[in-house]
């Protein structure tokens, strides 16, 4: 099950640059919730946040609480072990090239230490099915790599790779900004079907994604949460005019 | 068929030409390497018989006998400094590429380079004040250690630059998995770079395959069996000097079997860890 999301005066900085303004966000769980906000408003950066993945560039600085289900992430855990129970999906879909299929989606369990055998199989099987690309791989598991997909192929493969560690919390990071509009769709009704599991927060440039795929929404410019609502509010009578200026297309 | 102007022509002509150039290119790499490798044959296969694989050298003024010792005597050493310069020089590669963004990156790397550029002989000349002396003789293991340490640059700079080839976000993808950094540059990064890597090892081992005078005082040569490393023991590339600078025809010819041996040697072994190495390779990747 899915947990919520609780993030409290999150500042971050690239080197002297600060990338996030006392960001304050409730994400509940089992939902899923959008960032938009123009290029460069920190929406990547706040989801990097979410799994501490920003601290893995060379530089970078973060502060602020960001609670997941009890624990505040900042606090003690090791990024490692946040990083197991929090899922991530990329913008460029990025399976390991030299893995086959099957080890992609394995590697998040065989290279922690699980050795299931049997169990490993099923788990494989569940995920590339949750993630809608059983049918179109099961015959080349083993025999073919992963970046011999195409690029929807891939990106789903991206997906299954992390629903087999079994997160607690979806990060999707534009996952189809890279894909033609049939990929997109079944990305997008994949994450209809995860949310039923698992917290999703998916980052967008797409408003009309955002407004298919997500309850809640929230909307980012220049390092700052401008406004954060129900989607149908954010969408229809948002409360800011930069948000109404933003969804409307008048900037970004 | 639309008509066709003058600026296509031109096109296809440069085109052409172009190509023509890339070939003659090729071809005049080639032709050295065929050059070689032809006169080797010609001069050495004469000489190459079975005695000659498996007996060890003849007493001056006898006729016949052969390398054998010679050719296991450089397994062994080749043996040892693999075993000595394929960890620390992929070690070491990983280290600049992954870790070595600082000052003391930045040392490390010029430190290979020199390292690089010391002279075969040099390295010959510190092993032997650092191990023979100490020990009180020539053994196959200070020749390992020689070729060993002349190896470790060559895969250290090779592994860094295919390393730096991967793409950041398959290691962001690792990451993102809580895969923890030491676990992900071993099993994903190096992984994925994996090719590129045994490249290097085999152009290293290549090298110093043929190397002569870092053995002269280390490993020394011997014209009988010696099979334990602590002993002076055979090399190819000496037993091939000794004989070369020798004033018997008999023995110029052995030394040209014995340099056609070396070679195909090398190529079987450069080779075969290809074919191995590409075994584990899966349809589509790149």
């Amino acid at each position: 099950m899915g947990v919520g999301i609780e993030v409290a005066s999150l500042n971050a900085w690239f080197g002297a640059t600060q990338a996030l303004y006392d960001i304050d966000m409730k994400v509940a769980a089992n939902h899923a919730t959008a960032i938009i906000g123009p290029s460069g408003c920190g929406k990547s950066t706040f989801i990097r946040c979410l799994n501490r993945m920003h601290e893995t560039i060379p530089g970078t600085r973060v502060e602020g609480r960001v609670t997941i289900g009890e624990r505040n992430i900042y606090n003690g855990t090791s990024a490692v072990e946040v990083r197991r129970r929090i899922g991530m999906v990329f913008q460029k879909p990025n399976p390991f090239p030299t893995m086959s299929i099957y080890d992609n989606v394995a590697a998040g369990l065989k290279l922690n230490g699980f050795s299931g055998g049997r169990k490993l199989d099923e788990i494989v099987e569940r995920s590339l099915k949750q993630a809608a690309l059983w049918d179109e791989v099961k015959n080349d598991l083993k025999k073919k790599s992963g970046a011999s997909l195409s690029g929807g192929q891939q990106q789903r493969l991206c997906i299954a790779r992390a629903l087999a560690v079994e997160p607690e919390v979806m990060l999707m990071d534009e996952p189809a900004s890279a894909l033609d509009p049939i990929s997109t769709s079944k990305i997008e009704e994949l994450i209809f079907q995860l949310k039923e599991q698992y917290t999703i927060v998916i980052v967008t440039h797409n408003m009309q994604q955002a407004a298919r795929v997500a309850e809640f929404t929230g909307f980012f410019l220049m390092g700052k949460l401008i406004e954060f609502d129900t989607t149908q509010k954010i969408f229809t009578t948002p409360s800011d005019k930069r948000t109404e200026d933003y969804i409307t297309g008048r900037f970004g | 068929m639309p008509k066709r102007s003058i600026r296509y022509w031109w096109r296809e002509l440069a085109d052409r030409a172009a190509t023509a150039l890339a070939v003659l290119a090729v071809v005049l790499v080639l032709l050295p390497l065929g050059a070689v490798f032809t006169y080797l044959v010609m001069k050495g296969i004469g000489s190459l018989n079975w005695a000659f694989l498996t007996q060890t050298p003849k007493p001056v003024g006898e006729s016949g006998g052969g390398m054998a010792n010679a050719i296991v005597g450089s397994g062994i050493i080749l043996a040892i400094a693999s075993a000595i310069g394929v960890p620390l020089g992929i070690g070491s590669g990983i280290y600049l590429a992954e870790y070595g963004r600082g000052r003391f990156g930045d040392v490390l790397r010029f430190t290979a380079d020199v390292l690089n550029g010391v002279p075969s002989i040099v390295v010959g000349i510190v092993v032997y004040g650092l191990v023979v002396v100490t020990q009180k003789h020539f053994s196959a293991f200070a020749g390992g250690i020689a070729l060993g340490i002349m190896m470790i640059p060559t895969i250290s700079r090779a592994t860094e630059e295919v390393l730096l080839m991967v793409p950041n976000n398959i290691r962001e993808a690792a990451l993102g998995l809580g895969i923890s950094r030491w676990r992900s540059t071993l099993s994903i990064t190096l992984r994925t770079a994996y090719s590129g890597v045994i490249t290097g090892v085999m152009l290293a081992f290549a090298r110093v395959a043929g190397e002569t005078a870092p053995l002269l005082f280390t490993a020394f040569g011997n014209q009988f069996w010696s099979l334990k490393p602590n002993q002076p023991t055979a090399a190819l590339p000496l037993q091939i000097f000794v004989y070369a600078i020798s004033p018997f025809d008999e023995w110029h010819r052995l030394a040209w079997a014995g340099a056609l041996v070396l070679i195909a040697l090398i190529m079987i072994a450069v080779t075969a860890v290809r074919v191995v190495a590409a075994r584990g390779m899966l349809k589509g990747t790149a």
